[in-house]
């Protein structure tokens, strides 16, 4: 069974379309970044998966519909909506009494064995915590969670690169278990990217990009070129042309392998890269073109 | 329908937790009526030094025809010096009213306010849930904590009168032939509570609707338009039919303290405690089934405001 299940699925705040229809399956024990840029409608359709506002179309999380079965979907679902949504009066280990008085799945040893790692006060009221904390403690009772699914929604926004590498290593190595889906979206796209197992681009409410990563790795590639292999490797048409240092890097849509190796070292690109050319747009291109000029 | 959770919950556990994370967040809701009392208690001791020369005059005859109205006045002075620490325990009263104000007002505001709505509603607590726990806090929580304060209060104030009478040579009995019976007070108290919290329900669900509704500023919007209401009424039809309404629900709750519920004399008897004049009126009634529809609606509110 796929666990987050769309067809046509829109979203409308009065004339501005935020979700214009989009169709999106992600199977059981993947993990799926879902990237845009800011009003895209990433959190739009996070907030209709996570029964949070009503929606038009066919949706199914976990085989339910989300709006109308909110409540016994959020036994089996969990989700970090933000940084900094644990509010301040909140001491830590209420926090875990109330995780755990209130969830069936929640395992409160797991709970304390994470919370024992950081640097975190028991005693602590959150608005005592630093920004960084603050998410690992929110981390820490989620991962606690016998989620089948969890949703993150900008979930290291604002942290620093330390806490957010040890953020999506916690998730890593403890709680993904293939058996679990996790949804994330993120601006910072090169930090997930070989976590990642699917990636969705999300651009004014359509879905413009929707793969494994297997298949991107395949159909994407990156070649650096010389100055003099420019005009043959244009006329293999990149879809993206920037230049480093007086090299040329072209990004290549389902170009033959073969032919591009002829030409340079071939990679595999970045998805900040791919996310780039093809969300940068006519802007971009102009700024390209102009340089090459 | 649902698969079998990894180890069952009762379905009252969720409710008891959301009651808890309330009094976490809300500790005004104890520790006013307490600061209140220990206010109280602290004024007391001021107002001891008093007590012998009060007794000394009241365990004498009372003013006769023949007597003075200075006489008369002093007397009655004397009255208060003994009785007073009783009635300042309505203080705590007012204070725990006050407390159900404000926290009414920011129980739903708040938690979209900081965005921790979006952590609450993360956990399979549903809204209904969330919303009863808020409300049974000012309804069922608040009453007792006055009960037991006010109690406390009291006992103290009465036990210490006692002992500074007996200590001057004067029989305690000064002071309570002059107080309600033990029962009576006890019963009252209790009786008087449960009924002012009934009475209010539709004020505490009204509290919460704005709360749930408005953005900001939530106390002007609880006040503000029920009054310009009035005010229309009086300025385009001459009447006052709103405001009476206001007014009856405001103050008439307090008739549950006094005798026969009529609104006049004090409880000194257990005999005298009658919910009859309250369950014969259709504003109680009416305003149980308001308090109803107000939590209905925050209930669908809280399912679809997002946080501001």
């Amino acid at each position: 069974m796929a666990s987050i299940n769309a067809r046509g699925l829109r979203k409308a705040y009065g004339k501005t379309v935020a979700l214009a229809g989009i169709d999106l399956k992600v199977e059981e024990g993947r993990i799926l970044g879902l990237i845009g840029p800011n009003g895209a409608g990433k959190s739009t359709a996070l907030q209709a998966v996570l029964g949070l506002i009503p929606y038009e179309g066919h949706l199914k999380v976990l085989g339910r519909d989300p709006w109308t079965e909110r409540d016994a979907l959020m036994a089996e679902v969990c989700f970090i909506a933000d940084v900094a949504v644990l509010p301040r009066w909140l001491k830590v280990n209420d926090a875990v009494d109330f995780v755990a008085g209130v969830h069936p799945r929640f395992d409160r040893a797991k709970a304390d064995a994470f919370l024992a790692k950081t640097t975190i006060k028991r005693t602590s009221r959150v608005g005592q915590l630093s920004k960084g904390m603050v998410a690992q403690l929110h981390l820490a009772l989620v991962m606690a969670i016998d989620a089948k699914l969890l949703v993150l929604d900008e979930p290291t926004l604002g942290l620093d690169i330390l806490y957010r590498k040890s953020f999506y290593d916690s998730l890593l190595n403890d709680y993904f278990d293939h058996t679990r889906t996790i949804v994330v979206s993120t601006h910072q796209v090169e930090e997930i990217q070989h976590i990642l197992t699917d990636v969705v681009f999300i651009d004014r409410g359509h879905i413009v990009l929707d793969s494994s990563m297997e298949a991107f790795e395949s159909r994407y590639a990156e070649v650096m070129i010389g100055p003099d292999r420019i005009e043959a490797a244009r006329a293999l048409k990149p879809i993206q042309d920037r230049q480093v240092f007086g090299r040329h890097i072209l990004l290549f849509d389902g170009a033959d392998r073969t032919a591009l190796a002829a030409l340079g070292e071939v990679r595999t690109p970045s998805l900040a890269d791919l996310f780039v050319a093809m969300m940068g747009g006519g802007e971009a291109d102009e700024r390209q073109t102009g340089v090459a000029a | 329908m649902t698969d079998a959770p990894s180890h069952p919950l009762s379905s009252t556990r969720p409710f008891y937790w959301s009651v808890r994370r309330e009094l976490w967040e809300n500790r005004a809701i104890y520790f006013a009526p307490l600061a209140v009392a220990g206010i109280v208690l602290f004024g007391f001791l001021f107002s001891l030094h008093g007590v012998p020369q009060a007794g000394r005059v009241l365990a004498g005859p009372k003013p006769g025809p023949g007597a003075t109205p200075a006489d008369i006045h002093a007397y009655g002075r004397y009255t208060m010096v003994l009785l007073a620490p009783q009635f300042a325990a309505a203080a705590i009263l007012i204070a725990a009213l006050i407390v159900a104000i404000f926290y009414s007002l920011g129980s739903l505001n708040n938690e979209r306010r900081d965005r921790s709505v979006l952590f609450w509603k993360s956990l399979p607590v549903s809204d209904r849930t969330a919303v009863l726990s808020k409300a049974f806090v000012p309804l069922v929580i608040l009453p007792p904590v006055v009960f037991v304060t006010m109690l406390a209060t009291q006992t103290i104030t009465m036990g210490v009168t006692s002992l500074v009478l007996a200590a001057n040579g004067l029989p305690p009995a000064i002071l309570w032939s002059r107080l309600p019976s033990a029962a009576a007070m006890i019963v009252g108290l209790a009786y008087g509570l449960v009924m002012l919290s009934l009475w209010y329900a539709p004020i505490v669900g009204w509290l919460m609707l704005v709360s749930a509704w408005t953005r900001r500023m939530t106390f002007l919007w609880a006040v503000a338009p029920p009054l310009a209401l009035c005010l229309f009424e009086l300025l385009a039809f001459r009447t006052k039919f709103l405001w009476t309404l206001l007014h009856s629900r405001l103050v008439d709750g307090l008739a549950a303290f006094t005798a026969g519920g009529q609104g006049k004399a004090p409880i000194h008897d257990i005999s005298q405690i009658d919910p009859r004049p309250f369950l014969t009126d259709f504003g109680f009634w009416g305003g149980l089934i308001f308090a109803a529809a107000a939590f209905t609606a925050c209930i669908w509110l809280r399912r679809r405001r997002e946080p501001i």
